[in-house]
């Protein structure tokens, strides 16, 4: 947890609705966020979170499928000169696969992280 | 020699187009906001194309193909890591950035860590990184200028440097925005139609690719003619007939002294020699990776490599300042999406050019200029009137290259100085005349400088560029975006640390005499261990100084961070 500075904690909102007054009122999610409360930042560390999980989910899987290969190379080397589709294995991975790979994890990607901030909207707009 | 009558003139027609669109940009910006960022007005479709545009540089465009021919396997980490870059950008960088709402580097670490101080050296490692990813793109242009006209290098420097300064000075980001997005689809025609052509001939004419990975070195399919410019030692394995300058001699297997000027006739079928202490080139070695040909320690230095292409993209201003022309920070993420498409598509063509210039144009690998094996294979391959016209076509390609790279490079420079510089004193964001200051400032120093140092590799001097913005804004930019903790102080002591440690690197090898075993691969390849060095010691200090968190973070983190549906504030 951060180290708060020292300061007294805000007096709670509390929220007095007359009764029989309507009026379009902001959501209580979206003020908490706004006003910068505790559970507004809970809320938003929340997303900030679950979005740097993603990212970082991503990257792994992207670390792990390139960073192998040199690895896999220098210990089998025979492997360097296998040949698929007429083109020797490294050259096909890195010269060829490599960039429809790095596409389609981006698409997965930004679909995911789009839906995140979706359900994060719903949610604000819905309490 | 290339020297095909079309490519001056589809030269000539690249630059007066670039002027034309600049010049029309010219009639549609008006305020700071236009020149700096395009007024925001920019959609994704036309942003990607400028985006990729501006991105693909004289690296990607001669300098893999370069590489690739020299070194083989190995350098394929060079294009697939600027991809992958792009990717690590998507995932840590876009959307806050663009929601970040700052104009430039500088005013984004201002905004997140509120410290003027801080703004002020993040404007010089802007100006430092700018300058060094523009010195090779002018250089690239005196090879391209040079190598299809004979022309002496410094006109096609000259020639950029000038026209891309007016453009910029003239239009900022707006005009240049057209520009780049026009200049992405002459690259990738430029490229992709004669690599295409190239593969059916070279299918068709089944020279096989068993030539490629032999265990012997290149041979010359024709005869073929070579001026060597520079006195080098070069060595054969075989007994060689060769004709110098006029004089039929008969070189036994070793190491033969040729001197400056002299002119070398080779018959068909010899083997090309190679460069005394240069990588070797039997194309068995070629073929494989970790063969050894970058250095003593492959493996190390492929990891490092893959470490600055991947993160340093994030820190490269040109390709930053793009962001901040987004509508929004959704916007943001897609444009990145689309732009990694079409980066994947122009990178599969570079490899072609590299191999099959070992079939049809191994001299390059004689006189050490493999970076213009884009320009010279057409016509070597080809020949004839087809052969010019590709010729033409990839020359006019490589221009557009580096008129659209140093566009950006010199709106980002320019940006910062007119901002940071210039615009202390005449109001928030500088104004238009600063603006054009900065630019003509900007575009003459990396010029000076071009005309100058010595030739290195284009490849080499962008890639010391990503290991430089690997080991500063990387770090910045990542650990300001996702964590709290991140202190004026620590993002400070972090920026000096990565940035003198690899700008050291980068000296040392540049200027220092060839090191070999350790040292020398630690110093050419410094990502491994300079940008883990600029995290740790930004972590570090941060935790130390834990006063000197902005207060107003919270508020921030939620300005990055919250869905642009939302509209938070």
């Amino acid at each position: 947890m951060d180290e708060r500075p020292e300061r007294p904690a805000p007096p709670q909102r509390v929220r007095v609705v007359l009764a029989g007054e309507r009026r379009a009122r902001p959501d209580p999610a979206r003020r908490e966020i706004e006003e910068q409360t505790l559970v507004g930042e809970v809320l938003v560390r929340g997303l900030i979170r679950t979005q740097l999980v993603l990212a970082v989910r991503v990257s792994a899987l992207v670390a792990v499928l390139f960073g192998i290969q040199p690895l896999v190379f220098a210990l089998a080397p025979h492997l360097a000169e296998t040949e698929v589709a007429g083109l020797r294995l490294p050259w096909l991975l890195l010269g060829v696969l490599a960039y429809p790979l790095i596409f389609t994890v981006a698409l997965g990607y930004v679909r995911a992280a789009e839906r995140n901030e979706k359900d994060f909207a719903d949610l604000v707009d819905r309490e | 020699m290339s020297g095909s009558p079309y490519a001056v003139p589809a030269i000539v027609l690249i630059t007066v187009a670039t002027l034309a669109i600049g010049a029309f940009g010219y009639r549609i910006s008006r305020t700071t906001s236009d020149f700096l960022v395009a007024s925001r007005t920019v959609s994704p479709r036309w942003n990607a194309s400028a985006i990729s545009g501006e991105y693909l540089s004289a690296a990607s465009f001669l300098g893999v193909a370069g590489l690739v021919m020299t070194y083989g396997a190995d350098v394929l980490w060079y294009p697939v890591g600027f991809t992958a870059g792009y990717l690590a950008m998507l995932l840590y960088v876009a959307a806050p950035l663009r929601r970040s709402g700052a104009y430039t580097l500088p005013d984004f670490t201002e905004a997140r860590l509120r410290s003027k101080g801080l703004r002020g050296l993040a404007t010089g490692f802007v100006v430092l990184i700018g300058w060094l990813y523009l010195v090779p793109q002018l250089q690239g242009a005196g090879l391209t200028l040079s190598t299809v006209t004979g022309a002496p290098a410094w006109l096609g420097a000259v020639v950029v440097g000038v026209v891309v300064t007016t453009n910029v000075a003239v239009g900022g980001m707006r005009s240049i925005t057209f520009v780049q997005a026009f200049q992405y689809w002459v690259k990738l025609t430029a490229i992709a139609i004669p690599a295409m052509v190239l593969l059916v001939v070279w299918q068709a004419r089944d020279d096989g690719a068993g030539r490629l990975t032999a265990d012997s070195p290149p041979s010359f399919g024709q005869a073929t003619s070579v001026r060597v410019r520079t006195e080098a030692e070069v060595v054969v394995d075989r007994p060689v007939t060769v004709t110098v300058d006029g004089t039929e001699t008969r070189w036994a297997p070793g190491p033969h002294l040729v001197r400056a000027g002299s002119r070398l006739d080779f018959p068909a079928g010899t083997e090309v020699p190679r460069v005394r202490d240069g990588p070797r080139t039997e194309g068995a070695t070629w073929a494989r990776p970790l063969s050894g040909l970058t250095g003593d320690h492959p493996l190390f230095a492929t990891y490092s490599l893959i470490l600055a292409t991947f993160l340093g993209t994030m820190g490269l201003p040109h390709v930053l300042v793009r962001f901040y022309t987004n509508p929004d920070g959704r916007a943001a993420r897609t444009t990145t999406l689309v732009v990694l498409g079409m980066l994947g598509v122009f990178y599969l063509f570079p490899t072609v050019y590299g191999a099959l210039g070992r079939v049809y144009a191994p001299q390059l690998l004689l006189t050490g200029t493999t970076d213009a094996v884009v320009l010279v294979l057409p016509g070597a391959a080809l020949g004839g009137l087809p052969g010019q016209l590709l010729a033409g076509l990839v020359a006019a390609g490589a221009f557009a290259a580096f008129l659209s790279t140093s566009s950006g490079l010199l709106v980002s420079v320019s940006g910062v100085l007119s901002t940071d510089v210039l615009g202390r004193w005449s109001g928030e964001h500088g104004s238009v005349r600063d603006f054009r200051r900065s630019a003509t400032v900007a575009g003459v120093v990396p010029l000076l400088l071009a005309l100058q140092v010595g030739g290195l590799g284009l490849s080499t001097v962008v890639g010391l560029a990503f290991a430089v913005a690997a080991s500063t804004f990387c770090p910045l930019l990542v650990l300001g975006i996702w964590w709290r903790r991140l202190t004026p102080v620590g993002a400070g002591a972090g920026l000096l640390a990565g940035g003198s440690l690899s700008v050291g690197a980068v000296l040392l090898t540049v200027l220092g005499p060839e090191r070999g075993g350790w040292p020398g691969s630690l110093l050419a390849q410094p990502a491994a261990w300079t940008v883990p060095t600029a995290f740790a010691v930004m972590v570090l200090v941060s935790l130390a100084t834990p006063r000197r968190i902005p207060p107003d973070v919270g508020r921030t983190m939620l300005e990055l961070h919250a869905p642009d549906s939302l509209r938070l504030r």
